[in-house]
């Protein structure tokens, strides 16, 4: 199973204070890891968030709001995509991981939905669906 | 953390950390089955200790030096038993045996070192293959003898008693316990890459039962092949095999239909392909292709891999790079079953007639007698000649010959579309 580790950004790394020495050295050692263990898929810091932008749906209205974002705590800085055998296994990997930022912060872990995830939430229409979808994009190709 | 949390913490630690426990335990032991045992002290010492103290900050650090103490209690037990049969004999000449300080220095080495040497015992070529595959699971992979019975549908006491009688062959044939050099160290390589692609086949195309894919065997495979990469990154070929399985793996999803059923590489809706593992898999591709000076077997079945992720649609794919990669693949590997799908490619890149033409050679060399893939191939090209009827005779032997009830249902529907039989 994969999940998403989010390191969740600060008052300092929305600053654009960059990590100092020890942090990234640290880090890289906790990613080799990672990447030795077979674990790591994916991973990337984010730019603060004042490089940021979003867009607002409504309806059929799209409407883009620049950043920065007010509310940094809940503003992601830097995530990385990890593949494991059980949520525990996660989270004992995300506990070996340096604090990813100077004082207090936060990791937050979400699972990603495999296909088998949605179960009984695939109705039979559904599925009835996806096959004249597959049956459609077959007869184009 | 309640209790139960604790458990499950211990579990995740465990399964992280047994094998390089068992790894370096074994070094300094020198005997497989008691270095397990020392490890399984070691949990248990856990288990008792955790819940109330908390999970140690070093988790790893604490269960190898649990191992230790247990391994050097063990040692001397050992010696002191020798040395009562030495003095019997009156021979006493050397010192003590393996004082504790050696013991120390031996487990300070390279851990990774350690869990190559278990691979490649695990591996050893004294084993049959299906005890290579149980051992290396169980040692590597963490799995639990009940775990390995259900994933390849055996019973459990069967992979239990494979296991302990590749244990017992390993301590008979005195076989080292070090990373081979060499000569050697080519074939013996090969053998690790065979069972983990072994596990991972195992996984993408059940040979037998209910299921047509297994995920969890080909996740396990693909991590044991990345954790290898990172021990020996200078190996082509471990490279090659990482890259075949993450590219097959990023079809996982789009193998298999909604109600289960298996979905051929063409059918296959290229939008579900996972983007992530395709990357990786080139990226592992080329890493492979920069090392090699000659492509390996794996090398080019990625490479072979790489075209299909490389189209977009099926009409893109490069079939006359494939039907060369294949022929390059006939002469590595010289298996009736690469000829075979080097016909399929040939089918494509230039003309059923021609494919069928290969297929036909090679069923009258009668190597393929009981493959299920050859009348399935062979049905296919008639299919698009134009000779269902010959077509579905084809397809109804193929699904007599699997041993998957999901690619049963998929070559019994083509038997069908196919029309009556001329019988």
């Amino acid at each position: 199973m994969r999940f998403m580790v989010m390191v969740k950004a600060t008052k300092e790394s929305e600053a654009g204070e960059m990590p100092s020495e020890q942090l990234l050295t640290e880090m890289m050692k906790y990613n080799e890891e990672l990447v030795k263990a077979g674990v790591m898929l994916a991973g990337e810091g984010l730019h603060p968030s004042s490089k940021g932008v979003r867009v607002r749906f409504n309806g059929k209205d799209r409407k883009v709001i620049d950043g920065p974002f007010t509310e940094t705590k809940e503003l992601v800085a830097g995530f990385w995509i990890m593949q494991v055998r059980s949520k525990a296994e996660v989270i004992e990997w995300v506990r070996r991981c340096p604090n990813p930022m100077q004082g207090e912060s936060e990791i937050e872990i979400r699972q990603v939905f495999e296909s088998e995830d949605f179960g009984e939430a695939m109705t039979p229409e559904l599925k009835a669906q996806e096959e004249r979808l597959r049956k459609e994009t077959q007869k184009k190709q | 953390m309640t209790t139960s949390e604790v458990q499950r913490a211990i579990e995740a630690v465990w399964r992280l950390e047994a094998p390089k426990v068992i790894a370096g335990l074994t070094r300094m032991v020198r005997d497989l089955s008691l270095a397990e045992d020392l490890a399984h002290d070691a949990l248990v010492a856990a288990l008792e200790q955790w819940p109330a103290d908390g999970i140690p900050r070093n988790p790893g650090a604490w269960l190898m030096a649990a191992g230790k103490h247990r391994a050097i209690d063990q040692l001397r037990r050992r010696a002191r038993l020798r040395r009562k049969h030495e003095e019997l004999a009156r021979e006493l000449d050397g010192g003590p045996v393996s004082g504790a300080a050696d013991l120390d220095a031996a487990m300070d080495d390279d851990i990774g070192d350690d869990l190559l040497r278990l691979i490649f015992t695990a591996c050893h070529p004294v084993l049959p293959t299906e005890a290579r595959v149980a051992l290396t699971l169980r040692l590597l992979g963490g799995l639990t003898t009940e775990e390995i019975a259900r994933a390849f549908l055996t019973p459990e006491p069967t992979i239990a008693q494979r296991i302990v009688r590749a244990k017992r062959t390993l301590a008979k044939a005195n076989v080292p316990y070090e990373v081979p050099r060499g000569e050697e160290r080519e074939v013996r390589l090969g053998s690790v890459l065979d069972v983990i692609y072994l596990v991972f086949n195992e996984g993408y195309s059940a040979t037998s039962g209910e299921d047509w894919v297994r995920p969890s065997l080909c996740d396990e495979a693909l991590r044991l092949g990345r954790v290898l990469a990172g021990m020996v990154p200078e190996e082509p070929e471990v490279h090659g095999l990482v890259a075949l399985m993450e590219l097959q793996s990023s079809r996982l999803r789009a193998r298999v239909g909604p109600n289960g059923e298996a979905v051929r590489l063409l059918d296959q809706n290229r939008a579900r392909w996972d983007r992530l593992l395709i990357g990786r898999g080139l990226a592992a591709l080329e890493r492979a292709e920069r090392l090699a000076s000659e492509a390996g077997p794996y090398q080019i079945q990625a490479a072979i891999a790489a075209c299909h992720a490389r189209a977009t649609v099926p009409g893109d794919t490069d079939w006359t790079r494939i039907a060369d990669l294949y022929a390059r693949l006939v002469v590595v590997t010289r298996s009736p079953i690469v000829r075979l799908n080097h016909a399929v490619a040939v089918g494509m890149a230039k003309s059923p007639g021609a494919g069928l033409a290969l297929v036909d050679a090679l069923i009258a060399e009668g190597e393929l007698d009981t493959y299920h893939y050859a009348p399935s191939v062979r049905g296919d090209l008639l299919e698009k000649l134009g000779r269902t009827a010959e077509a579905r005779v084809e397809f109804e032997r193929a699904a007599r010959l699997t041993r998957n009830a999901r690619e049963r249902d998929l070559l019994n529907a083509r038997a069908q579309a196919c029309g009556p039989s001329s019988r």
